[in-house]
């Protein structure tokens, strides 16, 4: 068990608590740099797939994980990052440039989106959501001559500094460009938290009323949150689209924004790690399927892999609403105090509902 | 006279919305949750009709299996409560929402397996036969699905404004322990609202089916239910219905005046426009908390 003795108020807000997290978390980036030399082509290509999601799950992380707002319409800022990130890059802007634009776009016009959708809370701004995301597929069809409609797009080659980025001759290239993106965006994210902007976010997360009473300004960071949780999603978005190779009005459909909530709750809602244990998940459990259902000698069932998905999800709430990342916090609690540990540590208070509705 | 035809089928298609907005309302005056997988609700209901129905299948006289697929999704809907929604007891709104969403995708992956993914279509007597009057064709379906949602819709309403048991849930949803303290069983109030819903899912369920064909994907119709929902504010019974007649009206006249591609986005399109500019719905429940 170790013990932090807090001498200065930065002991609170460090990027990491001690040198033990510190080495622990510099051996995970050395793994990861390394990693290209030690698995296949084949694994790396999904280590990168499970990397991008991951970026997409970190934005949708921002919004519901910590600032306690539900989001089914990511799927259609994910579209919105994808198709201006190429768009700008058929028109000559370098990806280096192209791909942090396309996320600040997302971000304005998320933000802007927010705006009217900020009076709107819980179950509304599910349903606003839900709306856009459906809309976006009807919108992307209607601007063919940008989006190129029910055909599709192609995603243009991507040259860095003279190095082609090619999934199929240099999957290398690919991954180093997915954990740089997933790098940067979980640094960021992880600096909002400590500034004062993600204390407000968790204190809009926890009571909008009490938060409002300590004087955050929960119109501004609730437009804050949908901005920022949009750009990232644009990032993944963008990503995504360029790693497929091609793309069209479905395969941004609302059920990718679904999956994605569905990652975050299952990988640990309001914490990093949970992201990225979420999408994992997202990333393996097809494959693991389809071995699983080669062994038993069946035939694959259509529509096994959502049905699956819902069965987990709902698992997950019923027994472990903290997710994977929170049932580990549990196993390492448990090993820290041992043999001090209480079964009811974890226990959740017992809640009553009270609604705002007088009829 | 197209104006008119036009209408009566956007009125018969606002009907099938209204009525899975019932649902949707039903749970959230009872439980204060939404219910997001009442559209698979309505098209389970419908799947297990043509399970007794059809030839293929068992094959049982229609009226006589009408009340069976009632029973059955009615108990199935007490089921899902006794054994899932329980455990979200007093848990907030976000996490049914998800929950009911999920339970929206393995009810799906559930009717697939059991009845296969080709479209099929339900033998209604009510698909037969059509009434002509005036140069507009109403056929029986239409009909009786007008019919059977202006039924259910005062019955419900009124369910909810005399009885006993209907007062008991809305006491329930507005505040769970006071409604403890009255003698209201709350847990048992919420598994009957699950049970009613799962009914009036399958009534939707039935008329949808003798509509037109019916496959697993047709569950996404909640979806529509939703902006009817929402246009009627929520919280309000006959408030669904006018929403689900917006919508089903706004629906075929968008497709023969807007351009194509424009049309389908409509209902979403005033769905938005709703929830921007009257949030709480055209008739409005919520009043801002003070602290």
């Amino acid at each position: 068990m170790r013990f932090h003795f807090k001498t200065s108020y930065d002991h609170d807000i460090r990027l990491f608590p001690d040198r033990w997290t510190l080495s622990v978390y510099g051996a995970l980036l050395v793994l990861m740099l390394v990693l290209p030399w030690i698995i296949d082509s084949f694994y790396l290509g999904e280590v990168t797939n499970v990397l991008i999601w991951a970026v997409a799950g970190l934005g949708l992380m921002l919004l519901t994980g910590q600032t306690g707002q539900v989001s089914l319409g990511h799927s259609a800022f994910m579209a919105l990052g994808c198709y201006s990130c190429v768009i700008m890059m058929e028109n000559g802007v370098p990806i280096l440039l192209a791909l942090p634009l396309a996320g600040v776009l997302t971000g304005v016009i998320g933000a802007i989106i927010a705006l009217p959708a900020l009076r709107l809370h819980g179950v509304y701004l599910a349903i606003f959501t839900l709306a856009l995301a459906i809309l976006a597929d009807d919108v992307i069809v209607i601007l063919s001559p940008w989006t190129g409609g029910v055909n599709g797009k192609f995603a243009p080659e991507i040259w860095i500094f003279g190095i082609e980025i090619n999934r199929w001759a240099n999957p290398a290239s690919w991954y180093f460009l997915a954990l740089g993106t997933a790098v940067v965006v979980t640094l960021l994210y992880r600096n909002l938290l400590r500034a004062p902007l993600g204390r407000a976010f968790a204190a809009v997360r926890d009571s909008e009323i009490s938060a409002q009473a300590m004087g955050v300004d929960v119109a501004r960071t609730k437009t804050l949150a949908f901005g920022l949780s949009c750009a990232f999603a644009g990032l993944g978005g963008a990503l995504l689209g360029l790693f497929a190779g091609a793309f069209n009005n479905e395969t941004f459909n609302f059920l990718i924004s679904i999956q994605l909530l569905m990652m975050i709750i299952i990988g640990g809602l309001g914490f990093i790690h949970g992201a990225f244990l979420g999408a994992i998940v997202i990333a393996f459990l097809p494959q693991f399927l389809s071995i699983l259902t080669d062994n038993l000698g069946s035939a694959s069932i259509p529509g096994l892999e959502t049905g699956v998905f819902g069965m987990l999800l709902i698992a997950f709430i019923l027994f472990e609403p903290m997710g994977l990342y929170g049932r580990w916090l549990k196993m390492r609690t448990w090993l820290e105090l041992f043999p001090f540990a209480r079964r009811d540590m974890f226990r959740r208070q017992k809640t009553y509902l009270k609604t705002e509705r007088l009829r | 006279m197209e104006v008119m035809q036009l209408l009566l089928s956007g009125l018969a298609n606002g009907c099938v919305y209204g009525l899975v907005a019932l649902g949707f309302v039903l749970i959230y005056k009872a439980t204060e949750a939404v219910n997001f997988a009442q559209g698979d609700f309505m098209m389970l209901g419908a799947f297990v009709m043509i399970g007794l129905v059809n030839p293929q299948y068992l094959g049982m006289n229609f009226w006589l299996a009408v009340p069976v697929a009632l029973l059955i999704m009615a108990a199935l809907g007490y089921l899902l409560d006794l054994t899932i929604l329980r455990f979200m007891f007093g848990q907030s709104q976000t996490a049914v929402v998800i929950l009911t969403i999920a339970l929206g995708f393995v009810i799906r992956f559930v009717a697939g397996v059991i009845w296969g993914h080709e479209p099929q279509s339900l033998h209604s007597p009510l698909a037969l036969g059509d009434v002509r009057a005036g140069g507009v064709v109403l056929s029986l379906a239409d009909i009786s699905v007008i019919v059977v949602t202006l039924l259910m819709t005062v019955l419900l309403w009124q369910f909810f404004q005399r009885t006993k048991l209907g007062l008991a849930m809305q006491a329930a949803s507005q505040n769970q322990m006071a409604a403890y303290y009255m003698g209201i069983p709350v847990k048992r109030v919420q598994g009957a609202v699950w049970a009613l819903a799962g009914v009036v899912a399958c009534v939707a369920g039935i008329l949808y089916a003798s509509k037109g064909t019916l496959d697993i994907s047709s569950g996404f119709i909640g979806i529509k239910a939703f902006a009817a929902a929402v246009i009627g504010g929520f919280g309000s019974l006959p408030g669904a219905l006018m929403g689900g007649l917006i919508v089903g009206l706004i629906e075929p006249f968008a497709a023969r005046y807007f351009p194509t591609g424009y049309s389908q986005i409509a209902p979403y399109a005033l769905l938005i426009l709703v929830l921007v500019f009257r949030p709480n719905g055209l008739f409005a429940q919520v009043r801002v908390k003070k602290v």
